[in-house]
């Protein structure tokens, strides 16, 4: 049972459905049905972070997992046994120097590379298991990807590279493209929908990179170094739209990284050394001054 | 799962042509007769399978490679001339003989209409019949029939070799193109592209550049054939020309343009489908 005051009668409802108007002088009673939705996800954001609460449930897990290459005649080790688990609807960063396995364990978490020892769960499916056409579909649905170098199709639109993945999940026409303005107008790229990648600048392309990767409502989206090719301020953005989306649809994010401002919104950060995990550290624990940047307050 | 660990780790050392990379074309063609045969036997057993389908439709695949191909002009004009040559000489070889057929039948029904005129003046009726006559009549003396046979088994030898050269540089073209779009490739892999879907797009865009090759050499062969006949015999000959054959022959062309440009582009679909996306994102040009 939830209660709700109307705004302009002051008339309290008592109900376990929606009400949309209120009963006693018909005023819209939208705005109030949104607050209350958004204060209860936040609490149940809030409830899921607390440890004392709750037992996590674990949206990614990895247990020893180790990648070498063979560079020439040697066998270099990029990842020499991690374990790791990833809490859903944590956002969670990966620091490290680079060379240190970052993106290695980011491909290996997303499924682009497989790992030669240990493995890696997603949901409790092992990815090592996955046949290639359910490791497509794991791609195409569970997982949203977003790249330092943007990696949008120079090709096609951005209303286009959205809905992309949306055509590979057979979704119809109709609700395709309207579910692709809604996310370019969520990332604030309403008025840019048939611009091709080349006519947007970086920033604008990182975004159009960020609802791409949420086309298919995804449970995780991985992030590899997003701010690494912007400016101090569009990195800035991106990381606040990121931190944003998390809070507001509980959507996990993992993202590599070796930029300071990340630690600011992360809940936890994983600290990655010589393919080891060198610590972990959370939010809370951290104190870390972070100034202002380019000027701004 | 064995097998296609294999595939992966062997495609990283070496991501050219592989059994594995065969076995990809067949299944990305078995597909869709599946799919088909689905329909035509009434999707009510498919439902529990739908919700893990990935697939790419046809019309959006089309949609995408057209993109591509305009996008690329430069070189996909590169591998479709390639193309253009080929058919344009292939088409100039056999219509040639279409022509001089008709040159030669033209310069029978003259002989035969001043021999008829020569005989009896009042029956100028008799040149049509004459000409439509004139195949069956024994045309020229053994010797020049073995010289011309020669001759056709020598322009044969040029035509396949032509088309072989142009098939190459088909094949190189396309592989440069894959090359350039490894990063592309990984991301829709990323998106959850199946390899079957990489091939696809890249057929259908070698089948595009197959048939515009193709149509544009067919016109060029053909505009040679009738200037050269038109300076040496006068442009009436064309009335002399059988014209059915003719595009029989401009159809062959088409035919054999495009299915030459969709063979050449299969290894190279193989290798950029084959590339695990790890790879094809790191890589840069």
């Amino acid at each position: 049972m939830a209660k709700y005051v109307c705004p302009s009668c002051g008339e309290k409802i008592e109900t376990t459905g929606i009400v949309t108007v209120c009963p006693k002088c018909n005023a819209d009673m939208a705005g109030v049905m949104e607050q209350s939705a958004r204060a209860l996800r936040q609490k149940a954001a809030e409830l899921i972070k607390d440890d004392s609460v709750t037992t996590h449930e674990y949206i990614v897990r990895t247990r020893g997992l180790k990648r070498s290459y063979i560079m020439g005649e040697e066998e270099v080790q990029a990842l020499r046994g991690i374990d790791l688990d990833v809490r859903r609807g944590e956002y969670l960063s990966i620091m490290g120097p680079s060379g240190s396995g970052k993106s290695t364990l980011f491909n290996l978490i997303g499924g682009l590379d497989k790992p030669t020892a240990g493995s890696c769960y997603i949901n409790e499916t092992d990815m090592a298991q996955l046949s290639a056409h359910e490791l497509a579909w794991q791609r195409c649905r569970t997982i949203g990807y977003i790249f330092q170098t943007f990696n949008l199709i120079p090709v096609m639109t951005a209303l286009e590279n959205v809905t992309l993945p949306m055509i590979f999940a057979g979704m119809g026409s109709d609700e395709m493209l309207e579910r692709g303005r809604m996310l370019l107008d969520l990332v604030g790229l309403g008025g840019r929908l048939n611009h091709k990648p080349q006519e947007l600048s970086g920033g604008q392309q990182q975004r159009v990179a960020v609802a791409r990767s949420l086309a298919n409502s995804p449970a995780i989206v991985l992030a590899d170094e997003p701010t690494g090719n912007l400016d101090l301020q569009t990195g800035k953005e991106i990381i606040e739209l990121l931190k944003e989306l998390n809070v507001e649809s509980g959507v996990t994010i993992i993202s590599a990284t070796h930029d300071l401002k990340m630690i600011d919104v992360s809940d936890r950060i994983v600290h990655i050394r010589d393919g080891q995990v060198e610590r972990i550290e959370k939010r809370e624990e951290i104190d870390l001054e972070i100034g202002t940047m380019g000027g701004q307050p | 799962m064995q097998s296609t660990r294999k595939c992966w780790s062997r495609a990283e050392l070496d991501p050219r042509l592989s059994a594995c990379g065969l076995r990809l074309v067949v299944k990305a063609v078995m597909m869709d007769v599946k799919k088909l045969a689905k329909v035509a036997g009434g999707g009510g057993q498919a439902a529990p399978q739908i919700q893990k389908q990935i697939n790419l439709p046809w019309p959006d695949a089309f949609r995408i490679s057209l993109r591509s191909v305009l996008l690329r002009l430069g070189r996909a004009g590169i591998a479709a001339t390639g193309i253009v040559l080929g058919v344009a000489f292939l088409t100039y070889v056999w219509s040639d003989r279409i022509f001089s057929d008709g040159v030669e039948k033209a310069r029978l029904a003259q002989e035969q209409t001043l021999a008829a005129a020569a005989e009896s003046v009042r029956k100028p009726a008799a040149a049509p019949e004459a000409e439509q006559g004139a195949p069956d009549q024994p045309v020229a003396p053994d010797a020049s029939q073995s010289t011309k046979a020669e001759k056709d088994a020598r322009q044969l030898w040029l035509v396949v070799m032509s088309l072989l050269v142009c098939g190459i540089g088909i094949t190189n073209a396309m592989l440069m193109s894959v090359t350039e779009r490894f990063q592309e490739i990984g991301t829709m892999k990323c998106l959850g592209a199946l390899d079957a879907f990489i091939v696809r797009l890249f057929l259908i865009e070698s089948v595009v550049i197959g048939v515009l090759g193709s149509a544009a050499g067919i016109i060029i062969g053909i505009l040679f054939v009738l200037l050269y006949y038109g300076i040496k015999e006068g442009f009436s000959v064309t009335a002399k020309v059988d014209w059915g054959s003719l595009v029989m022959v401009m159809l062959y062309g088409l035919v054999i343009g495009t299915v030459l440009a969709l063979l050449s582009a299969i290894p190279p679909a193989i290798r950029a489908a084959q590339m695990p996306p790890a790879a094809a994102l790191r890589s840069e040009i």
